[in-house]
Protein backbone atom coordinates (compact mmCIF):
# COMPACT_ATOMS: atom_id res chain seq x y z
CA UNK A 1 0.00 0.00 0.00
CA UNK A 2 2.76 2.58 -1.35
CA UNK A 3 1.46 6.03 -2.75
CA UNK A 4 3.93 8.82 -3.58
CA UNK A 5 2.31 12.14 -2.90
CA UNK A 6 3.30 13.69 -6.32
CA UNK A 7 1.93 10.28 -7.77
CA UNK A 8 -0.90 10.86 -6.32
CA UNK A 9 -2.09 14.11 -7.39
CA UNK A 10 -1.16 13.60 -11.15
CA UNK A 11 -3.91 10.67 -10.93
CA UNK A 12 -6.31 12.47 -9.86
CA UNK A 13 -5.48 15.23 -12.24
CA UNK A 14 -5.79 12.32 -15.20
CA UNK A 15 -9.15 11.55 -13.47
CA UNK A 16 -10.32 15.01 -13.27
CA UNK A 17 -9.56 15.74 -17.13
CA UNK A 18 -11.24 12.42 -18.25
CA UNK A 19 -13.65 12.99 -16.68
CA UNK A 20 -14.16 16.78 -17.40
CA UNK A 21 -13.97 15.23 -21.06
CA UNK A 22 -16.77 12.70 -20.24
CA UNK A 23 -19.28 14.98 -19.07
CA UNK A 24 -18.37 17.80 -21.51
CA UNK A 25 -20.54 16.57 -24.54
CA UNK A 26 -23.18 15.66 -22.53
CA UNK A 27 -23.68 19.24 -20.74
CA UNK A 28 -23.01 20.02 -24.54
CA UNK A 29 -25.54 18.65 -26.34
CA UNK A 30 -28.43 19.34 -23.84
CA UNK A 31 -27.78 22.71 -24.57
CA UNK A 32 -28.01 22.83 -27.83
CA UNK A 33 -30.34 22.42 -30.80
CA UNK A 34 -30.38 19.39 -32.81
CA UNK A 35 -30.79 20.13 -36.71
CA UNK A 36 -30.63 17.32 -39.34
CA UNK A 37 -27.01 18.34 -40.42
CA UNK A 38 -25.80 18.51 -36.27
CA UNK A 39 -27.53 15.10 -35.99
CA UNK A 40 -26.04 13.65 -39.13
CA UNK A 41 -22.61 14.91 -38.46
CA UNK A 42 -23.36 13.39 -34.84
CA UNK A 43 -23.97 10.27 -35.66
CA UNK A 44 -20.53 10.20 -37.85
CA UNK A 45 -18.72 10.14 -34.65
CA UNK A 46 -18.33 6.92 -33.91
CA UNK A 47 -17.10 5.75 -37.21
CA UNK A 48 -14.97 8.85 -36.91
CA UNK A 49 -13.49 8.58 -33.43
CA UNK A 50 -12.70 4.97 -33.73
CA UNK A 51 -11.11 5.29 -37.65
CA UNK A 52 -9.15 8.06 -35.88
CA UNK A 53 -7.69 5.89 -33.32
CA UNK A 54 -6.60 3.24 -35.57
CA UNK A 55 -5.59 4.93 -38.84
CA UNK A 56 -1.72 5.40 -37.41
CA UNK A 57 -1.26 1.68 -36.35
CA UNK A 58 -3.65 0.60 -39.59
CA UNK A 59 -1.66 2.64 -42.19
CA UNK A 60 1.52 4.22 -41.04
CA UNK A 61 3.19 1.20 -39.12
CA UNK A 62 4.14 -0.87 -42.18
CA UNK A 63 3.33 -3.52 -44.57
CA UNK A 64 2.58 -6.18 -42.30
CA UNK A 65 -0.19 -3.83 -40.14
CA UNK A 66 -1.80 -2.72 -43.33
CA UNK A 67 -2.23 -6.20 -44.89
CA UNK A 68 -3.30 -7.38 -41.29
CA UNK A 69 -5.90 -4.34 -41.27
CA UNK A 70 -7.13 -5.27 -44.80
CA UNK A 71 -7.66 -8.42 -43.99
CA UNK A 72 -9.37 -7.83 -40.78
CA UNK A 73 -11.80 -5.30 -42.58
CA UNK A 74 -13.10 -7.87 -44.92
CA UNK A 75 -13.63 -10.25 -41.99
CA UNK A 76 -15.37 -7.97 -39.50
CA UNK A 77 -18.26 -7.70 -42.27
CA UNK A 78 -18.65 -11.54 -42.21
CA UNK A 79 -17.71 -12.67 -38.60
CA UNK A 80 -18.49 -12.46 -34.82
CA UNK A 81 -15.65 -10.26 -32.96
CA UNK A 82 -14.37 -13.12 -31.34
CA UNK A 83 -13.47 -14.56 -34.83
CA UNK A 84 -12.31 -10.94 -35.98
CA UNK A 85 -9.65 -10.95 -33.36
CA UNK A 86 -8.21 -14.49 -33.91
CA UNK A 87 -8.12 -13.25 -37.87
CA UNK A 88 -6.36 -9.94 -37.43
CA UNK A 89 -3.96 -10.85 -34.29
CA UNK A 90 -3.35 -14.35 -36.82
CA UNK A 91 -3.25 -12.35 -40.44
CA UNK A 92 -0.94 -9.86 -38.71
CA UNK A 93 1.68 -12.67 -37.16
CA UNK A 94 1.85 -14.60 -40.45
CA UNK A 95 2.43 -11.46 -42.41
CA UNK A 96 5.31 -10.09 -39.88
CA UNK A 97 7.00 -13.13 -40.77
CA UNK A 98 6.90 -13.06 -44.04
CA UNK A 99 7.43 -9.47 -44.89
CA UNK A 100 9.08 -8.45 -41.62
CA UNK B 1 -23.81 -9.56 -31.46
CA UNK B 2 -27.14 -9.52 -29.99
CA UNK B 3 -28.41 -6.67 -32.17
CA UNK B 4 -31.32 -9.14 -33.65
CA UNK B 5 -32.78 -9.95 -30.12
CA UNK B 6 -35.82 -8.20 -28.50
CA UNK B 7 -35.09 -6.54 -25.05
CA UNK B 8 -35.57 -8.39 -22.41
CA UNK B 9 -37.90 -7.48 -19.38
CA UNK B 10 -36.26 -7.55 -16.62
CA UNK B 11 -33.70 -5.42 -15.30
CA UNK B 12 -31.53 -8.94 -14.26
CA UNK B 13 -32.08 -9.82 -17.54
CA UNK B 14 -31.33 -7.02 -19.56
CA UNK B 15 -27.88 -6.57 -17.63
CA UNK B 16 -27.40 -10.17 -18.57
CA UNK B 17 -27.49 -9.64 -21.98
CA UNK B 18 -25.09 -6.36 -21.59
CA UNK B 19 -22.76 -8.83 -19.93
CA UNK B 20 -23.19 -11.10 -22.74
CA UNK B 21 -22.59 -8.62 -25.37
CA UNK B 22 -19.18 -7.12 -23.89
CA UNK B 23 -17.76 -10.75 -23.03
CA UNK B 24 -15.64 -10.97 -25.90
CA UNK B 25 -14.23 -7.20 -24.94
CA UNK B 26 -13.76 -8.80 -21.16
CA UNK B 27 -11.74 -11.27 -22.17
CA UNK B 28 -9.87 -8.87 -24.89
CA UNK B 29 -9.07 -6.52 -22.32
CA UNK B 30 -7.34 -8.95 -19.68
CA UNK B 31 -3.68 -9.31 -21.91
CA UNK B 32 -3.85 -5.56 -22.35
CA UNK B 33 -4.18 -4.89 -18.41
CA UNK B 34 -1.29 -7.25 -17.71
CA UNK B 35 0.76 -5.81 -20.23
CA UNK B 36 -0.04 -2.46 -18.78
CA UNK B 37 0.42 -3.14 -15.44
CA UNK B 38 3.44 -4.61 -15.79
CA UNK B 39 4.51 -1.51 -17.81
CA UNK B 40 3.79 0.61 -15.30
CA UNK B 41 5.56 -1.32 -12.68
CA UNK B 42 8.66 -1.19 -14.75
CA UNK B 43 8.48 2.70 -14.36
CA UNK B 44 8.15 2.73 -10.63
CA UNK B 45 4.71 2.30 -10.28
CA UNK B 46 3.55 0.41 -6.82
CA UNK B 47 0.21 -2.33 -7.38
CA UNK B 48 -2.12 0.02 -5.13
CA UNK B 49 -1.05 3.51 -7.44
CA UNK B 50 -1.85 1.39 -10.65
CA UNK B 51 -4.97 -0.18 -8.85
CA UNK B 52 -6.09 3.61 -8.31
CA UNK B 53 -5.08 5.23 -11.70
CA UNK B 54 -7.23 1.98 -13.23
CA UNK B 55 -9.70 2.48 -10.87
CA UNK B 56 -10.94 6.75 -11.17
CA UNK B 57 -9.09 7.74 -14.66
CA UNK B 58 -10.00 3.96 -16.13
CA UNK B 59 -9.22 5.51 -19.78
CA UNK B 60 -6.51 3.02 -21.22
CA UNK B 61 -5.31 4.84 -24.11
CA UNK B 62 -4.77 8.00 -21.64
CA UNK B 63 -3.08 5.44 -19.15
CA UNK B 64 -0.85 4.07 -21.68
CA UNK B 65 0.43 7.21 -22.66
CA UNK B 66 0.49 8.76 -19.15
CA UNK B 67 3.10 5.34 -18.50
CA UNK B 68 4.66 5.98 -21.74
CA UNK B 69 5.47 9.48 -21.09
CA UNK B 70 6.58 9.20 -17.06
CA UNK B 71 9.44 10.41 -15.84
CA UNK B 72 11.48 11.18 -12.43
CA UNK B 73 10.15 13.38 -11.83
CA UNK B 74 6.69 13.74 -12.91
CA UNK B 75 4.92 16.85 -13.77
CA UNK B 76 1.40 16.78 -12.52
CA UNK B 77 0.40 19.51 -15.35
CA UNK B 78 1.69 17.83 -18.32
CA UNK B 79 0.14 14.46 -17.28
CA UNK B 80 -3.20 16.11 -16.19
CA UNK B 81 -3.17 18.34 -19.97
CA UNK B 82 -2.02 14.71 -21.95
CA UNK B 83 -4.72 12.98 -20.41
CA UNK B 84 -6.82 15.51 -21.46
CA UNK B 85 -5.75 15.61 -24.85
CA UNK B 86 -5.81 11.90 -25.47
CA UNK B 87 -9.44 11.33 -24.23
CA UNK B 88 -10.59 15.19 -26.01
CA UNK B 89 -12.51 12.57 -28.38
CA UNK B 90 -14.87 11.91 -25.34
CA UNK B 91 -16.30 15.41 -25.73
CA UNK B 92 -17.63 14.14 -29.28
CA UNK B 93 -18.34 10.59 -28.19
CA UNK B 94 -20.32 12.05 -25.04
CA UNK B 95 -22.47 14.44 -27.55
CA UNK B 96 -23.89 11.42 -29.57
CA UNK B 97 -23.95 9.71 -26.78
CA UNK B 98 -26.71 11.89 -24.37
CA UNK B 99 -29.70 11.81 -26.60
CA UNK B 100 -29.43 7.70 -26.78
CA UNK B 101 -30.10 7.90 -22.67
CA UNK B 102 -33.16 8.70 -22.66
CA UNK B 103 -34.44 6.12 -19.88
CA UNK B 104 -31.53 7.55 -17.58
CA UNK B 105 -32.37 10.27 -14.73
CA UNK B 106 -29.83 12.69 -14.66
CA UNK B 107 -27.97 11.29 -11.69
CA UNK B 108 -27.53 7.99 -13.70
CA UNK B 109 -26.39 9.73 -17.08
CA UNK B 110 -23.77 11.68 -14.99
CA UNK B 111 -22.50 7.93 -13.77
CA UNK B 112 -22.61 6.55 -17.31
CA UNK B 113 -20.42 9.02 -18.62
CA UNK B 114 -17.76 7.67 -16.44
CA UNK B 115 -17.58 4.46 -17.65
CA UNK B 116 -17.66 5.94 -21.47
CA UNK B 117 -15.01 4.40 -23.09
CA UNK B 118 -13.87 3.68 -26.59
CA UNK B 119 -14.98 -0.04 -26.14
CA UNK B 120 -18.51 0.03 -24.42
CA UNK B 121 -19.47 3.37 -26.04
CA UNK B 122 -19.02 1.93 -29.73
CA UNK B 123 -20.56 -1.18 -28.38
CA UNK B 124 -23.73 0.73 -26.54
CA UNK B 125 -23.84 3.18 -30.21
CA UNK B 126 -24.03 0.25 -32.20
CA UNK B 127 -26.78 -1.34 -29.66
CA UNK B 128 -28.79 2.30 -29.99
CA UNK B 129 -29.43 1.60 -33.89
CA UNK B 130 -31.88 -1.13 -33.08
CA UNK B 131 -32.71 -1.11 -29.36
CA UNK B 132 -33.30 1.70 -26.19
CA UNK B 133 -30.26 1.76 -24.17
CA UNK B 134 -31.54 0.68 -20.40
CA UNK B 135 -29.53 1.40 -17.26
CA UNK B 136 -29.54 -2.21 -16.27
CA UNK B 137 -28.34 -2.90 -19.88
CA UNK B 138 -25.72 -0.51 -19.67
CA UNK B 139 -24.78 -1.40 -16.24
CA UNK B 140 -24.03 -4.84 -17.08
CA UNK B 141 -22.05 -3.54 -20.25
CA UNK B 142 -19.90 -1.77 -18.38
CA UNK B 143 -19.27 -3.31 -14.71
CA UNK B 144 -17.56 -6.45 -15.76
CA UNK B 145 -15.39 -4.52 -17.95
CA UNK B 146 -14.38 -1.68 -14.94
CA UNK B 147 -13.55 -5.15 -13.00
CA UNK B 148 -11.75 -6.59 -15.35
CA UNK B 149 -9.78 -3.70 -16.61
CA UNK B 150 -8.79 -2.92 -12.32
CA UNK B 151 -7.76 -6.70 -11.84
CA UNK B 152 -5.85 -7.41 -14.77
CA UNK B 153 -3.64 -3.59 -14.70
CA UNK B 154 -3.18 -4.72 -11.01
CA UNK B 155 -2.25 -8.25 -11.70
CA UNK B 156 0.19 -6.92 -14.36
CA UNK B 157 2.13 -4.64 -11.73
CA UNK B 158 2.85 -7.39 -9.56
CA UNK B 159 3.69 -9.89 -11.95
CA UNK B 160 5.71 -7.20 -13.51
CA UNK B 161 8.01 -7.49 -16.80
CA UNK B 162 7.49 -11.14 -16.66
CA UNK B 163 5.37 -10.63 -19.56
CA UNK B 164 7.41 -10.08 -22.29
CA UNK B 165 6.69 -8.17 -25.17
CA UNK B 166 2.98 -8.62 -26.57
CA UNK B 167 3.68 -7.91 -29.92
CA UNK B 168 5.70 -11.01 -30.00
CA UNK B 169 2.19 -12.84 -29.81
CA UNK B 170 0.61 -10.05 -32.15
CA UNK B 171 -1.65 -8.66 -29.18
CA UNK B 172 -0.96 -5.51 -30.03
CA UNK B 173 -3.27 -5.96 -32.70
CA UNK B 174 -6.04 -6.91 -30.55
CA UNK B 175 -7.74 -3.67 -29.67
CA UNK B 176 -7.16 -2.60 -33.32
CA UNK B 177 -8.86 -5.26 -34.60
CA UNK B 178 -12.09 -4.79 -31.99
CA UNK B 179 -12.13 -1.62 -33.58
CA UNK B 180 -12.18 -2.29 -36.92
CA UNK B 181 -14.86 -4.94 -36.17
CA UNK B 182 -16.85 -2.04 -35.03
CA UNK B 183 -16.29 0.78 -37.38
CA UNK B 184 -18.04 -1.79 -39.74
CA UNK B 185 -21.06 -1.72 -37.80
CA UNK B 186 -21.49 1.43 -38.55
CA UNK B 187 -21.22 1.24 -42.34
CA UNK B 188 -24.47 2.76 -43.88
CA UNK B 189 -22.78 2.96 -47.74
CA UNK B 190 -20.71 5.32 -49.72
CA UNK B 191 -21.13 8.60 -47.11
CA UNK B 192 -19.61 6.44 -44.28
CA UNK B 193 -17.01 5.60 -46.61
CA UNK B 194 -16.25 9.26 -46.97
CA UNK B 195 -16.25 10.06 -43.42
CA UNK B 196 -13.42 7.27 -43.24
CA UNK B 197 -11.32 8.45 -45.84
CA UNK B 198 -11.73 12.09 -44.51
CA UNK B 199 -10.65 10.27 -40.85
CA UNK B 200 -7.87 8.34 -41.84
CA UNK B 201 -5.99 10.58 -44.30
CA UNK B 202 -6.20 13.35 -41.49
CA UNK B 203 -5.09 11.64 -38.50
CA UNK B 204 -1.97 9.70 -40.54
CA UNK B 205 -1.19 13.55 -41.39
CA UNK B 206 -1.63 14.45 -38.19
CA UNK B 207 0.68 11.74 -36.16
CA UNK B 208 3.32 12.06 -38.84
CA UNK B 209 4.03 15.99 -38.22
CA UNK B 210 2.50 16.38 -34.54
CA UNK B 211 3.93 15.31 -31.27
CA UNK B 212 0.90 13.20 -29.18
CA UNK B 213 -2.65 12.51 -29.55
CA UNK B 214 -3.73 15.47 -31.51
CA UNK B 215 -4.71 12.81 -34.33
CA UNK B 216 -7.60 11.49 -32.45
CA UNK B 217 -9.14 14.83 -32.51
CA UNK B 218 -7.81 16.15 -36.04
CA UNK B 219 -9.21 13.05 -37.54
CA UNK B 220 -12.14 12.86 -35.72
CA UNK B 221 -13.36 16.30 -36.38
CA UNK B 222 -12.20 15.83 -40.09
CA UNK B 223 -14.48 13.21 -40.35
CA UNK B 224 -17.64 14.98 -38.81
CA UNK B 225 -16.97 17.86 -40.74
CA UNK B 226 -17.39 15.58 -43.85
CA UNK B 227 -20.62 14.02 -42.75
CA UNK B 228 -21.63 17.48 -42.11
CA UNK B 229 -20.92 18.56 -45.49
CA UNK B 230 -22.59 15.87 -46.98
CA UNK B 231 -25.80 15.68 -44.94
CA UNK B 232 -28.96 15.43 -46.74
CA UNK B 233 -31.03 18.48 -45.50
CA UNK B 234 -34.39 18.98 -45.95
CA UNK B 235 -34.99 20.74 -49.27
CA UNK B 236 -32.34 18.60 -51.17
CA UNK B 237 -32.51 15.26 -50.67
CA UNK B 238 -35.18 13.11 -52.90
CA UNK B 239 -34.56 9.98 -50.31
CA UNK B 240 -34.67 11.23 -46.47
CA UNK B 241 -31.48 10.24 -44.61
CA UNK B 242 -33.31 8.01 -42.71
CA UNK B 243 -34.00 5.59 -45.69
CA UNK B 244 -30.43 5.13 -46.49
CA UNK B 245 -29.70 4.49 -42.77
CA UNK B 246 -32.30 1.71 -42.73
CA UNK B 247 -31.40 -0.04 -46.35
CA UNK B 248 -27.24 -0.05 -45.02
CA UNK B 249 -27.66 -1.62 -41.90
CA UNK B 250 -27.23 -5.04 -41.54
CA UNK B 251 -30.57 -5.62 -39.82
Amino acid sequence: MSIEPTTLFVILGMAAATYFTRIAGFVLVSHVHMGKRLETALQAVPPAVLMSVIAPTAFASGYAEAGATAITAVAAFRLPLLAVIAVGVGSLLVLRAVVG
Amino acid sequence: MSAERRHPSTPFRQATAGAVTILPIFFAVLPIGLLFGAVAAQKGLSPFEVALMSAIVFAGGSQFVAIDIWQDPVSIGVMTFSALLVNIRHILMGASFAPKLKRFGSGQKYAAAFFLVDETWAVAERHAMTQTITPAWYAGLVLPLYAAWISSTTTGSIIGAALGDPARYGLDFVFPAVFIFLVAGFWKGPKTGAVLAASTVTAVVTHSFVEGAWYIAAGALAGVATAAFTADTEDAAPCPPGAALESGDPQ
